[in-house]
């Protein structure tokens, strides 16, 4: 490949971290007018190449080359000046500031020396307009959802005269439509010449538009690859580097012994405004698996289950006890544990070490007067980091450094060192590349084969039809089915999602 | 329907012209425009520093530092003026540049050191005091032919009311404020900074240099409010303006702006600073009443005020 041909590349690119080297001699590519796949494992370097490009991090060794001249960005601002914008999954935009000033901060046409706001939000609908936006810009961000709100990072990020688009994980908090019309503009993105650099970890997405695909594994180069050419097994064998048997035939084998004994039984439960009221059974070592769109009241039924909104109707048994929730604490000392689906707000406590974020259950569970002896913590967090294979260094660590994957490893670790009866998983699977994904639905699997019972939500549906014994349905924040042994398929819990 | 954003600016108006009414009522003279004029004036100086805290609050900071900043300027200027016989004319750049510099400084450790706004402007304002104590301990009065002209210039509008030079000045930053708030780059990096540091980095907001100009400019206008006092006061003293920046921080708060940063208008500071006026203004017309009570009153309105902050900000 010539430079002539190349907006963006990529040559030899090293980064170091104390005790990691993240990037080893990554090459990267992109052409104009193409949107290419940037692929690989939980650690695999994905964020470190991207963060090296839109100049977060400096490089360590390597050249970058823009149209052919070699860039040193030192900021995002820097980055952006020179045309490289990216599109993150949690947007990155200002929630206080009007749709229009997101837009063109940093570039406020002026007016005498003043901001000039009526071309401001002119402009600012007009440019929306292409991207089927018609909405207000002059009110708050916060107004508008987290798909609008990507929407219009992608179009101040290509108003600002984008050669390069690079969008993180653009897709993780859409629904299907949304997708697809995020599809649609990245097309018509890329007739416009822009290259488009699309980190996903959704394959059947990276086959709808990629152009190319490049592979990294260990901070290494796997290769870059024609997405007409490489078949899904090999995209998953590349980034995997071996063949993966397992994710074949994860397909349902189990039948659910009806006659264990229910753990958690919900009669006509239900919080106005939040969730209509629910009829829901959990067998002892049964996976229930909750499906529907966002928004359909998946996360809200976990949150009255674990006591974090108050039920307002109904009543809940647990283990034969007819319990009242008004606290988190109550639920956890009954033996529940709740997996949030939002990690980085609900769940981690950033700055605190692994072991901290494992011992934290279980030392709520016990008070905190009876404090768990630092070598006990310690033999609790080297076994669990053992036991589900989260990759780090050391259990000191703090947890923000680990990778999507891992850190969510470590937040299930927490839960099973507090040795619950129930376990309540809200998007297990989230922002978790293909490899992490497979050892979180076989850990799934372990956990009901030891007696554990579990509640997952998940939006994947293969991944529902995989460990599910029981899977129940919510649309508009309604139980709208509950399909069980034959009738978990996929096109069965899409049946129930989308029938009237 | 009224823009959402707007609801606690509004709710700020509706409740000065309510205490502005009930006065009126009650007292044949309070409903005047000299009263009016007269909150301006009694306030200017709060004003000015209020104005100034709103920048940081709105960035999300803290400016703990402004009333000790009044009176170590109102001491520093004494003393060039008095004991030196510097021209005031001067020293007002100098302490200018003086009171800039100190607020950068903050600024600077408050990015470079990721130190809470909170305690480093602790220690500005133990400094700034601590300073002013140590140059003296006694009032120091001001005796200057240009503070005597200060005082008297002014015009007089139709119905009494007096507008003198502490009330141009106060009017002038307060428009300059509203210009710089709303219309300039830098305005908008202040929000951007109180609605989120890490996404206003990664669009491009220089957060170094916004950060130590936000407070440059809050220690600027707490000098000028130094400077602006001093022309009341005639003297300068260590111990004066004690708990000023709890009053700005009260004003900035009850006119409208979020505690946590990102949401509020420096107008709003305006009508906060005259809704505590105004109350003041009452209890000394009734007379009967300690004027212990006006602190009463703002503390039971600065509790009204953040819990609709929090039923508003629940509801977005």
């Amino acid at each position: 490949m010539s430079n002539a041909t190349a907006v963006l590349q990529l040559r030899g690119i090293h980064k170091k971290f104390p005790g990691v080297h993240a990037l080893k001699g990554v090459d990267f590519t992109l052409r104009p007018g193409e949107i290419h796949a940037l692929l690989g494992e939980n650690g695999a370097g994905k964020s470190t190449l991207i963060k090296v490009m839109t100049g977060v991090y400096t490089r360590d060794g390597g050249d970058i080359l823009l149209d052919g001249q070699p860039i040193f960005p030192a900021s995002t601002g820097d980055a952006q000046a020179l045309g490289i914008s990216t599109v993150y999954q949690e947007v990155n935009l200002l929630p206080n500031l009007t749709v229009a000033h997101n837009i063109y901060l940093g570039r406020e046409p002026k007016r005498w020396g003043l901001i000039d706001w009526k071309t401001i939000n002119q402009r600012s609908r007009e440019l929306l307009k292409n991207y089927d936006l018609d909405i207000d810009v002059t009110q708050p961000l916060s107004s508008y959802s987290i798909a609008v709100q990507q929407l219009i990072a992608i179009a101040r990020g290509v108003d600002m005269s984008a050669k390069v688009l690079i969008l993180d994980e653009p897709t993780a908090s859409l629904d299907a439509d949304e997708v697809q019309s995020l599809f649609r503009i990245m097309r018509s993105l890329k007739e416009r010449g822009i290259g488009i650099v699309f980190v996903t970890h959704f394959l059947d997405q990276v086959y709808a538009v990629c152009d190319r695909i490049t592979i990294l594994r260990n901070a290494e180069l796997v290769g870059e690859f024609e997405a007409a050419t490489l078949t899904r097994p090999e995209l998953v064998g590349h980034m995997l580097g071996k063949e993966l048997a397992a994710l074949e035939d994860r397909l349902h084998q189990t039948t659910s012994e009806s006659a264990a004994a229910p753990a958690l039984t919900l009669t006509q439960v239900g919080r106005p405004g939040t969730l209509e009221p629910v009829d829901l059974q959990v067998a002892q070592g049964e996976v229930v698996g909750l499906a529907g769109l966002l928004g359909s009241g998946r996360t809200e039924l976990c949150r009255l289950i674990f006591g974090v909104d108050k039920k307002q109707s109904g009543t809940m048994v647990f283990q034969g006890k007819t319990i009242h929730l008004s606290s988190t604490k109550e639920a956890i000392d009954l033996g529940m544990g709740l997996c949030p689906e939002d990690r980085k707000h609900d769940g981690i406590l950033g700055p605190l070490s692994i072991r901290e974020n494992i011992i934290l259950a279980q030392q709520i569970k016990q008070g905190w007067w009876r404090f768990i002896p630092r070598k006990q913590q310690n033999a609790i967090a080297e076994k669990y980091v053992k036991d589900i294979n989260i990759a780090t260094s050391d259990i000191e660590k703090p947890i923000e450094q680990l990778s999507g994957g891992n850190q969510q490893k470590v937040i299930l670790a927490r839960w099973l060192a507090s040795n619950p009866s129930l376990l309540l998983l809200d998007e297990p699977t989230r922002g978790i590349d293909i490899g992490a994904h497979a050892e979180i639905i076989k850990l799934i699997r372990q956990l009901c084969e030891q007696g554990l019972s579990l509640i997952v939500a998940s939006s994947e549906l293969e991944e529902l039809v995989a460990f599910s014994d029981k899977v129940v349905v919510l649309r508009d924040r309604r139980k709208v089915a509950e399909l069980t042994g034959s009738d978990i398929q996929p096109d069965t819990i899409m049946r129930a999602i989308a029938s009237a | 329907m009224v823009n959402r954003k707007f609801i606690p600016l509004i709710v700020t108006c509706c409740l000065f012209f309510l205490l502005f009414g009930i006065g009126s009522i009650q007292f044949e003279s309070f409903g005047t425009s000299r009263v009016f004029f007269n909150l301006l004036t009694d306030n200017a100086f709060l004003i000015i520093a209020a104005v100034g805290m709103t920048f940081v609050i709105l960035s999300g900071g803290i400016d703990l530092s402004v009333g000790a900043v009044i009176a170590l300027t109102g001491v520093i200027s004494s003393v060039l003026i008095s004991q030196y016989n510097w021209h005031p004319l001067a020293v007002f750049p100098f302490v200018l540049l003086l009171g800039t510099g100190f607020g950068a400084a903050m600024g600077a450790l408050i990015y470079f050191y990721k130190l809470q706004p909170f305690i480093v402007t602790l220690a500005g304002m133990f400094l700034a005091r601590g300073l002013a104590s140590v140059i003296s301990e006694e009032s120091i009065p001001i005796t200057h032919e240009f503070y005597d002209a200060v005082s008297m210039f002014g015009f007089e509008l139709p119905g009494g009311a007096w507008i003198g030079t502490s009330t141009i000045i106060c009017l002038l930053v307060l428009i300059a404020a509203i210009v710089v708030a709303h219309y300039t780059r830098f305005g908008g990096r202040v929000y951007a900074l109180g609605g989120d540091n890490n996404s206003a980095a990664l669009m491009g907001v220089p957060l170094a240099s916004t950060t130590i100009s936000i407070y440059a400019t809050s220690s600027f206008l707490a000098t000028l409010s130094g400077i602006v006092y001093s022309f009341y006061t005639f003297s300068g003293y260590s111990l004066a303006a004690v708990g000023v920046e709890l009053d700005a921080i009260a004003a900035v708060v009850i006119g409208g702006t979020l505690l946590t940063g990102g949401y509020g208008y420096v107008i709003g500071t305006l009508v906060g600073v005259l809704i505590m006026g105004v109350v003041q203004t009452y209890i000394s017309f009734d007379g009967t009443l300690s004027s212990w009570w006006t602190k009463i009153v703002i503390g039971i309105l600065l509790f009204c005020f953040i819990a609709m902050q929090r039923v508003l900000s629940r509801g977005r």
